[in-house]
């Protein structure tokens, strides 16, 4: 897929804000009734006047930094003027050429290579309603509107057409919502919270933008589906046309929404109820508060742990990972508690589709490593509390309890390894005759006769001892 | 003249505003005398002046990040000629 070319427009909404953009109203809206977090100034009622949030204004340097860019000496409002029933005055309060900041980079690792993709710019803009859309968006003949969703802060983060693929498109977004948590100015579990702009071409041909991408999969998914068609189209000696395309998540599809005979004149002027800015004097204030970052925080894992790269990757992409590992790493063996948070916990959660929030807590972890380091239970025990906690919830003593879990004394192991050579005759003789596979059979029968509970290196060394013996 | 019937129909629909053929006509000869009186202004030395975002020179008026009380729904939908379901109701534009 080296032919394609992406660049791509996120809408982060800086959910971690209490109060709007241009006004008081709450940014908490999950699970509201509509149209119950307005004002006059998010309703666009006449003489109504915004007011900008300073904090928002912070947040928004902050990420320009983490995003290695340049902050504006001079940044203002726009007008951005068109008719659409999620805009309450008919034009959105946006940044237009006075972005908050600009010319950053973000490395983005794409199968062992990391490669820069430049960011353009970052600038701050008032979120529009929510539509309800009754059937789909092709047929229904009217929409609902809900401005809860009005005026909630939004930075949108325009990248260069730096990137080459779908999965390099994912993975961005991904390390783009990491940072963004790590800065603890965005939740990107709430719905909502991220969209996705994309501008889609094959090299030398027309450039289609697919609109409104709301869930991280779905934007792997829409530019797959997109690039496939205009290859399809380019297949079959069919022109693409410059258009903004529409993605159905639900149909896995593109729809085209307006071509670019239809396209969009915003007439675009300076907002005259907000002052302009001049907050380049914060910088260095801001840049001091800004916490360890990933890359950053992936060094130091490396250096105090004393972990492999690929485990501190692992465990710093995201925060909340990285704050769990750390807090088990310091009553634990880091290096242990770096496997078993990396690759059995995450790898548990990954296979239930679940974040770290939903796990169990760390002390329960340090619990299951302290029995698995002093040799009360073995690795498949461990895991198998791991798995009945993620599943079942409860406490790793009760759970080590009630599954018999706790390995099993020498002396019972013993007992089972007589046993299993006194009932298998054929398989000893086998062994003799030097068939390994009668020896992995007979470690099958003793682990069988124990229920698991045997420690696998202790029952083929027991073994290996008696055979050498008869 | 600069500004033909065509524009101001143009513009019309992209502020969805409906004039009249006699409106179309007046709003053309209207624009093109404004947009004279603009070329009045490029006559002017500007060398060295920096430009005007905004005429009173205030910057960074801000408001602190706290939350304020939100309107009912039924205060907030008042005006709405058409509501369902605490919702504003509108055309479908796509
Ligand atoms: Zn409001």
């Amino acid at each position: 897929m080296s032919d394609v070319i992406i660049g791509l427009e996120v809408h982060c909404q800086l959910n971690k804000l209490n109060s709007k953009l241009f006004c008081g109203c709450s940014t908490r809206q999950q699970g509201l009734e509509p149209n119950v977090m307005t004002c006059p100034v998010c309703l666009g009622l006449p003489g109504a006047l915004p007011v900008i949030n300073k904090k928002a204004v912070e947040y928004a340097i902050m990420v320009g930094l983490a995003l290695n860019c340049k902050i504006a000496e001079h940044t203002q409002f726009y007008r951005k003027n068109y008719y659409y029933p999620d805009l309450p005055r008919g034009f959105q309060i946006t940044q237009y050429d006075y972005p908050i900041a600009f010319d950053g980079v973000l490395t983005v690792d794409t199968d062992g290579e990391e490669r820069p993709i430049r960011i353009r710019r970052v600038h701050m803009e008032e979120d529009p309603g929510r539509l309800v859309h009754q059937g789909s968006i092709e047929t229904s003949k009217f929409v609902l509107v809900d401005y809860n969703r009005s005026g909630m802060p939004l930075l949108e983060v325009v990248t260069e057409p730096d990137l080459r693929s779908p999965k390099e498109a994912r993975r961005f977004i991904n390390k783009l919502r990491n940072i963004l948590e790590y800065l603890d100015v965005f939740d990107g579990s709430l719905e909502g919270a991220l969209r996705v702009d994309a501008n889609v071409s094959l090299k030398g041909g027309a450039r289609v933008e697919i609109k409104n991408i709301s869930s991280y999969k779905g934007v792997e998914r829409a530019l797959l589906f997109e690039i496939s068609r205009q290859q399809n189209m380019r297949r079959r000696g069919i022109r693409v046309v410059q258009e903004t395309r529409h993605y159905d998540d639900e149909r896995n599809c593109t729809i085209t929404l307006r071509t670019k005979e239809q396209a969009e004149e915003y007439r675009y002027y300076p907002e005259p109820d907000l002052v302009p800015l001049a907050v380049k004097s914060w910088e260095s204030e801001l840049k001091g508060r800004l916490p360890e970052l990933p890359d950053a925080k992936r060094e130091r894992f490396k250096r105090q742990y004393g972990i492999s790269d690929s485990h501190a990757k692992v465990l710093t992409a995201e925060i909340r990972v990285a704050n769990y590992y750390e807090r088990v790493a310091e009553r634990c063996d880091p290096r242990m508690a770096a496997t078993w948070v990396a690759d059995y916990l995450k790898g548990e959660l990954n296979y239930r589709d679940r974040d770290i929030r939903d796990a169990f807590p760390p002390e329960k972890m340090v619990y299951i490593l302290e029995q698995l380091s002093n040799g009360t239970i073995t690795d498949k025990g461990a895991v198998e509390v791991i798995r009945a906690l993620l599943d079942e919830g409860g406490d790793p003593k009760d759970i080590i309890l009630a599954r018999n879990l706790a390995k099993v004394e020498t002396d019972i192991t013993r007992a089972a390894v007589a046993e299993v050579l006194k009932e298998n005759q054929a398989a000893i003789m086998d062994y003799k005759a030097g068939k390994a596979q009668a020896f992995n059979y007979l470690v099958g029968m003793v682990m069988k006769k124990t229920g698991g509970r045997a420690d696998p290196a202790e029952v083929n060394l027991l073994l290996r001892e008696s055979l050498e013996c008869t | 003249m600069a500004i033909s019937v065509k524009d101001v129909k143009h513009i019309a629909s992209l502020a969805c505003i409906d004039l009249d053929e006699a409106q179309e006509e007046r709003f053309a000869r209207q624009f093109n005398s404004i947009l004279e009186y603009f070329k009045e202004l490029d006559g002017l030395n500007t060398e060295g002046v920096e430009p005007t975002y905004h005429v009173i020179g205030l910057n960074n008026v801000f408001r602190e990040d706290v939350v304020e009380p939100s309107l009912p729904q039924e205060e907030a939908l008042r005006n709405a000629p058409k509501k369902e379901k605490g919702y504003f109701k509108g055309p479908r534009i796509v």
